[in-house]
């Protein structure tokens, strides 16, 4: 038993980092979240070119890196220290997606495209509050498959060049498309939101003409339930990066700023506060690594879906509150200045935001754990 | 990064389970899961016994080295023993202050007559100890240590001089290791002497202190010129701080997984109770249970990160938040445990203040964030030591 680094994971925490300290700064963020595009197409050339960081779940038999979830999060948690603002999250969150489908030429194209550098983005959350039911439905008649309905918060799906789509059979099935957003009757809108270091967009569909090439997974009930537990896990990386440094930011101010000739961080109301943090972000990161680890079993047949639904959903509530609770008290710990644009404790506090409530609140989050403990069976 | 034990330690496990299986029966199966935190005054006779008995099979000691009797059991061993002994509702251990505490401090920094007088008889499980830290007026605040200790050239002998508070089974034991003042002009962490002292003898008084369980498991220590050998103090005189300071690193988190497994069935049973009497529909409550599964969970990987950490026995990061984690989560338990329960929280079943298990677990969590380290005082620990935050002011109020 090792819970812990080995060498090369420790060296990729360590260049992902320092990549980022230099790629993605907080002028660099700022000049991104302003942009039209909403993210630095440079950058992200940089991160597909230099960092290859779109293959790290692409398997090796598509030309991918194959590596394990551990990789994928130590990198998601240093764009999560770093406000990166990217597609990465995006074509992350894909690649898990299609790693979960049958072999098919439209499932190979797709990764063909990640390892290129195109975004293809993934469509799971419908505009609802309800968000463990898809908004979008399959229609055939006279032979020809129809897609209508919209879903919401598809990371920077405005710029992506392919969307993976869960939509309902007639018979309450769900299943799994690929579609273009050039294809007639798809209008993808780039949606405005607080949080502006996760570019989101909203996909509408007007009866867009599917072929069965297109379709990925006929009968994707299951998929969808792993994917979304996939997707959280992604998040929970971004969120401990946000906890993170929301701690690191604030004890660093409070031990500059001096108030009644101390610096603020020798008060025990401030060091308490900061204690609390750590514990936070610490616990976090333990339940991410245990679910990086739990994907990884689960993905040679290890583990159950269960344990995998359960890991997501400890993990997930877990890192929302400590994301939430860091930011916030970062704010508290700045005094004034915490609630001005110039300083960046804001831009963590906005992120720890949307991100606590992309794929269910941490309230629905245990309300599905309580029902795996209490009610015998998952909803 | 990897979460499963080597197919050595698997085989070790199975060896653990089978002998406790075996042993945790006939006069010993009244004993199962008795003795633990708020139970420990219970099957005290029996539960020395049982310490016997696990000598026999070596299982006592087990990380000392094989030449004091122990089996030189790695870390992951050490937690492979805990876990299997909690699972099989192995009874709070007597020896637990002589095997995890005095032992190692020994075997650090103890003469080889010390070790050679003290190890043997901890190993057979045949003599128990107990720690004489905190005083009145030393509790967190430690170094304000007042006990004193004067060696009698005449007699050739230490007499200490003082009281100690919060010793735990200290009636039931047969040493104490005391914290006292060699030089009178001293302060705080210099000039401290670590010594072993016999319990039983005309200079050492034990009173009980009545919790708020109605128990007694703590107790106050009064030495007036108790007497230990010239070669009852360890290390040098002045190096009591440094010794007591590194016995707190000696146990290394290997019990926390076992800890964490007598947490799992007081959790456990508040489920049962939960499903059964229809709190498990409250919607507050099911949020707080999932919390409390949350929380269990956390501490495992935050263990197993801890365990797997630091080779030279440091302490990383997520070893100083344990214990503010821990008796934050098991005092929240308790509260959850009254919750489920409701308006029954309060019926007393038996006798005049016989407590059921959970309502000794309500109350008695609530010194869980008090003793060893107050959760205010962890938190100064790491906003210091992990942070980098600046220390806290000594001296009077300005």
């Amino acid at each position: 038993m090792k819970f812990a680094f080995t060498d090369e994971q420790r060296m990729l925490r360590d260049t992902s980092q320092a990549f980022l300290a230099d790629t993605s700064s907080s002028r660099a963020v700022r000049m991104a979240c302003a942009s039209d595009r909403g993210f630095d197409d440079a950058l992200w050339r940089r991160v597909c070119d230099d960092m290859y960081w779109q293959g790290i779940l692409v398997p090796e038999e598509n030309d991918g890196l194959g590596l394990g979830w551990v990789e994928m999060v130590i990198v998601l948690e240093a764009a999560g220290e770093r406000l990166l603002t990217s597609p990465l999250f995006a074509v992350a969150q894909s690649a898990a997606a299609l790693t979960q489908c049958p072999k098919t030429a439209c499932r190979d194209a797709l990764f063909g495209s990640i390892l290129a550098g195109d975004i293809v983005a993934l469509a799971l959350s419908n505009p609802s509050s309800d968000w463990h039911c898809v908004d979008a439905r399959v229609d055939t008649s006279e032979g020809v498959t129809h897609l209508s309905g919209e879903a919401g918060f598809v990371s920077c799906g405005y710029a992506a060049e392919h969307v993976l789509v869960a939509a309902q059979n007639a018979d309450d099935t769900l299943s799994l498309w690929c579609i273009n957003p050039s294809q007639e009757g798809v209008r993808i809108e780039r949606t405005p939101t607080m949080d502006q270091t996760r570019p989101m967009a909203h996909l509408y569909m007007d009866a867009v003409t599917v072929s069965n090439e297109q379709c990925l997974l006929a009968d994707a009930n299951e998929w969808f339930n792993r994917t979304l537990a996939l997707s959280r896990i992604l998040t929970v990386a971004d969120q401990v990066g946000i906890a993170q440094a929301s701690l690191d930011i604030s004890v660093a101010y409070t031990k500059e700023r001096s108030q009644f000739d101390r610096t603020i961080a020798s008060f025990q109301a401030i060091k308490h506060k900061a204690a609390d943090m750590m514990l936070k972000v610490e616990s976090a990161r333990s339940l991410l690594y245990y679910a990086a680890c739990t994907v990884d079993a689960w993905s040679v047949g290890q583990v159950n879906d269960e344990a995998l639904l359960e890991a997501a959903y400890m993990a997930s509530a877990c890192a929302s509150d400590a994301a939430f609770f860091n930011a916030g008290s970062g704010i508290q710990m700045h005094g004034g200045v915490g609630i001005t644009e110039e300083y960046d404790i804001q831009l963590y506090f906005k992120r720890a935001r949307a991100t606590e409530s992309f794929l269910g609140r941490p309230s629905d989050m245990r309300e599905s754990l309580a029902s795996q403990l209490l009610d015998g069976a998952a909803p | 990064m990897k979460l499963t034990f080597s197919a050595a330690d698997e085989l070790f496990r199975e060896e653990v389970a089978d002998w406790l299986n075996d042993n945790l029966t006939g006069e010993f199966a009244e004993v199962r899961y008795r003795g633990g935190p708020g139970d420990e005054h219970h099957f005290v006779t029996e539960r020395k016994a049982w310490e016997r008995r696990l000598a026999v099979g070596r299982w006592t000691c087990i990380g000392w080295p094989e030449q004091w009797g122990g089996r030189a059991a790695s870390i992951e061993q050490q937690v492979i023993f805990h876990e299997e002994y909690a699972r099989a509702g192995g009874p709070g251990r007597m020896g637990h202050i002589g095997d995890t505490l005095t032992g190692p401090t020994l075997l650090a920094f103890g003469s080889e007559t010390q070790k050679a007088t003290y190890l043997p008889p901890i190993r057979n499980g045949e003599v128990f100890w107990s720690q004489g830290y905190s005083e009145p007026g030393a509790g967190s605040d430690l170094a304000a240590i007042r006990s004193r200790a004067e060696f009698d050239e005449d007699a050739g002998q230490w007499k200490i001089t003082g009281q100690k508070v919060w010793t735990s089974l200290a009636h039931e034991s047969d040493y104490v290791f005391v914290l006292a003042r060699i030089d009178r002009d001293s302060t705080r962490h210099h000039g401290l002497g670590f010594f072993l002292v016999a319990l039983n003898q005309p200079g050492v008084t034990i009173r009980p202190i009545t919790q708020l369980t109605g128990t007694a498991e703590f107790n106050e220590v009064y030495f007036d010129e108790a007497v230990c050998g010239p070669d009852d103090l360890v290390g040098a005189p002045g190096d009591g701080w440094k010794v007591a300071m590194g016995l707190l690193g000696f146990e290394r988190g290997v019990s926390t997984l076992g800890q964490q497994m007598l947490f799992q069935t007081e959790l456990d049973e508040i489920i049962r109770i939960a499903k059964v009497n229809g709190a498990s529909r409250d919607p507050d409550i099911r949020q707080r249970i999932a919390e409390a599964h949350i929380g269990l969970k956390t501490m495992r990987y935050n263990s197993m990160r801890m365990l797997s950490g630091t080779e030279d026995g440091s302490l990383s990061r997520e070893a100083m938040i344990y214990k503010l984690y821990w008796s934050s989560w098991h005092r929240n338990l308790g509260k959850l445990a009254m919750d489920v329960l409701g308006p029954d929280a309060e019926l007393i079943e038996n006798g005049p203040y016989d407590l059921n298990r959970l309502q000794s677990l309500f109350l008695f969590t609530r010194a869980d964030t008090i003793y060893g380290g107050t959760n205010q005082i962890q938190r100064n620990l790491i906003a210091e030591r992990a942070l980098g935050m600046p220390k806290e002011p000594r001296g009077p109020a300005k």
